[in-house]
């Protein structure tokens, strides 16, 4: 299997028989950012056209099919057209805090990227607290929906700025909480030893219905941390016209949208890689002939195949099922949610305690 | 009016108005509510109409009976054949004259179209105003089907300007027998696929049962009428207790419940959508021959002086055309009794304690078309 960090080391070594340490771990991180912009900006532009086909299968319609072949430009040109559009900021609104709220959104889906590991040795940073970093990263993003709410000068922004802060700070829970079940049952917090634990089968196949359980939950809850359908409450466009971005317009909208599939992004890949063995290819505990075939395939393809059978699982239920509502949605969460996955996390514990997984 | 509230933490809040509409996605048209909040809560909803008010009672004072008939299409464009319906049937009441057999069923057919049409499009929106996006085109799947009957009959697909006093206005296409069969046929099938979508779905039925409750008093009182009122116990079909038509010659169920709920206008719904099927299922192998248009009504019309009154049932309840004649071309006076009208109202009734997002949904279930509130 193609180890990526044989590559990176390469460039490293080139690096730095040529420039200084300091210059060296400065055009390290220039290209890393470049990189992760330019996979952020494709990466959002494939989701995008993925979501309206996907959505266009499903309501029985063609979807984007005029710009480019298949529609595939189409959502460059929306970009396009976004770009030239006038900035428009509402009557008394806070000007700075209106301004500041899209780069906070952005940057939280930033940072929280950059810990995912895309495949073997092809990851930004390995931290030995990834997955404690990515929920934090991600966490920031509701200050820029509150913020931007608030800033607006609009009462339906506000309202959507508050139902999204009540509904992410509580699904934060959740979220965390399902993800804790891999991390006591592999042992650590690093991404690359979760991935490295699930080298004999993928977790899910492994920790028994809790870890099925906790998967559901993290589909849940990462959803509605991401303000996606059917917990899109805090846009609602049936209700509050455009939720926490009303007001919002050209390219500072744009950045709101960029935000939101960047998150469905990180929330599938956190998925794929606690709960589905990650850039791990499918293996069956000790028959070698069997895992040595399935090597073959990239690890970087196993990623993206993982990350968008995720990616699947949350259009599909975000285009079939109604929204909830505010009250109904909390309630999920405190009374449903949460105790289950405490309860789930003990057995988890005690599985792992007595050893009880494959 | 907004007065400041204390609580018991000494905290101060205050209520506050939200103006939805008049552009907004779920008003449907140009309605405009509004709502006294307090938090997320609905302290009172104010309804103010005339955004779309094209003064079709004003006009109709100068029209022909002839051109009114036209004019009733812009009313509740949903249920157009029904308002048509009612303009010609008022006139041929009047008039004394009796229509052939043949139209009357034809009549029936396409009133029976029209609601189905009518009801597949509130659905479809129904759906979206919950946030179930998919709904919309599903709906529309299926009302193509039957816009491309009234396109084949009459040449309009929505504004159809079928019906004349005396009669309508062409006779069938030969096709039409066997592509309302084919629709049937099709839509029997789909609509159990709009229960399983949304009405079994977990998710719609905790956001709809139980909420907004309108007792069978209040629907009495308020004159809520149509599937809205049927929901609350209110029996008030005027197919049934006026028969026009050839409603006097089918068999079909007046939908009544007796909750009252959001869920049992929505289930009001697709059961009367049952009913349009089978009403059409009994009369479309069975069309009568007959002349197309009565002899009897003259091109120009004159009423005899008095006053007159012809009540229908739109897909949205009891629409009710008033004419006070002086012996004239065109009436003294016209007055529509229009369903939305009184629906709209009882709208603040039943929010008032709800959320924005049961607000939604209670106004979907009411299904509103705003130029019928209008006219």
């Amino acid at each position: 299997m193609f180890d990526f960090s044989t590559l990176t080391q390469s460039i490293h070594d080139y690096l730095i028989s040529h420039l200084s340490p300091f210059w060296t771990t400065t055009v390290e991180w220039v290209i890393i950012g470049v990189l992760l912009i330019a996979f952020v900006a494709l990466s959002v532009m494939g989701l995008v056209y993925i979501e309206r086909k996907v959505a266009a299968f499903f309501q029985l319609r063609l979807g984007p099919n005029r710009v480019g072949k298949w529609g595939l430009l189409q959502t460059l040109a929306d970009f396009l057209k976004l770009l030239m559009k006038e900035h428009i900021t509402s009557k008394n609104a806070d000007k700075f805090l209106f301004n500041l709220a899209p780069f906070i959104i952005v940057t939280a889906s930033f940072l929280a990227i950059g810990a995912i590991p895309f495949a073997l040795g092809l990851h930004v940073m390995d931290i030995n607290i990834g997955v404690f970093y990515i929920t934090a990263a991600s966490s920031i993003g509701v200050l820029g929906i509150l913020i931007g709410g608030w800033a607006g000068n609009n009462k339906y922004s506000l309202i959507g700025a508050l139902r999204s802060g009540a509904q992410v700070v509580s699904y934060e829970i959740s979220a965390v909480l399902s993800i804790l079940t891999i991390v006591v049952l592999a042992g650590d917090l690093q991404l690359s030893s979760i991935i490295e634990s699930q080298r004999d089968g993928w977790w899910i196949f492994k920790g028994h219905i809790p870890v099925f359980i906790a998967f559901i939950m993290f589909l849940i809850a990462g959803t509605a941390e991401t303000n996606r359908g059917p917990f899109d409450l805090a846009e609602a466009e049936s209700e509050l016209t455009a939720g926490f971005h009303t007001e919002y317009s050209g390219i500072k909208f744009a950045m709101f949208f960029l935000a939101e599939y960047v998150n469905l992004f990180i929330i599938a890949a956190v998925g794929a890689t606690v709960f589905l063995g990650g850039w791990m290819p499918f293996h069956i505990g000790d028959w070698a002939w069997f895992n040595d075939k399935m090597d073959y395939i990239p690890s970087i393809l196993w990623f993206f195949l993982k990350v968008g059978f995720v990616i699947g699982l949350i259009m599909w239920f975000k285009w079939t099922f109604p929204r909830l509502r505010i009250d109904q949605l909390l309630v999920l969460e405190w009374k449903y949610l949460l105790p289950i996955n405490l309860v789930n996390l003990l057995v988890v514990a005690f599985i792992a305690m007595m050893g009880w997984y494959f | 009016m907004t007065e400041e509230v204390e609580t018991k933490d000494a905290i101060k809040t205050q209520e506050y108005f939200v103006n939805m509409g008049p552009q907004h996605p779920s008003t449907h048209g140009v309605l405009r509510l509004m709502l006294e909040l307090d938090g997320e809560i609905i302290k009172r909803v104010i309804p103010h109409i005339g955004y779309i008010h094209r003064s079709i009672e004003k006009m109709s004072e100068k029209d022909s009976y002839r051109q009114i008939v036209h004019l009733t299409d812009r009313m509740d464009y949903l249920s157009n054949h029904m308002n048509n319906e009612a303009v010609c049937l008022l006139v041929e009441n009047a008039l004394e004259v009796e229509v052939s057999d043949r139209v009357k069923v034809i009549r029936t057919i396409m009133s029976e179209l029209t609601r189905l049409s009518s009801h597949q499009l509130w659905w479809g929106v129904m759906g979206m105003d919950l946030g179930a996006l998919t709904t919309f085109l599903y709906a529309f799947r299926d009302r193509e089907m039957i816009n491309d009957i009234f396109e084949e009959t009459c040449g309009a697909r929505l504004t159809v300007n079928y019906n004349v006093p005396g009669g309508v206005m062409f006779d069938i296409h030969p096709n039409f027998q066997k592509r309302v069969k084919d629709f049937i046929k099709h839509f029997k099938t789909k609509l159990p696929e709009y229960d399983r979508l949304l009405s079994d779905n977990v998710i719609f039925r905790q956001r709809t049962e139980g909420v907004g409750i309108l007792s069978k008093e209040d629907a009495i009182s308020y004159g809520v009428t149509g599937p809205t009122g049927r929901a609350s116990g209110f029996s008030n079909d005027t197919r049934k207790h006026k028969p026009y038509s050839a409603y006097d010659r089918v068999e079909f169920k007046e939908i009544l419940m007796d909750k009252g709920d959001t869920f049992s206008r929505y289930k009001s719904r697709i059961l009367e959508m049952w009913e349009s099927i089978s009403i059409i299922e009994q009369l479309i192998d069975n069309i009568p021959e007959g002349e197309i248009q009565s002899p009897a009504v003259k091109q120009v019309i004159k009423l005899p002086a008095g006053e007159y009154y012809q009540s229908v049932e739109t897909a949205r309840g009891e629409l009710g055309v008033y004419v006070v004649s002086d012996g004239q071309k065109s009436p003294y006076r016209l007055k529509f009794r229009s369903p939305g009208f009184s629906n709209l109202f009882v709208l603040d009734h039943m929010v008032r304690g709800y959320k924005i997002a049961d607000l939604v949904a209670m106004m979907s279930t009411i299904d509103l078309v705003i130029p019928d509130i209008d006219r």
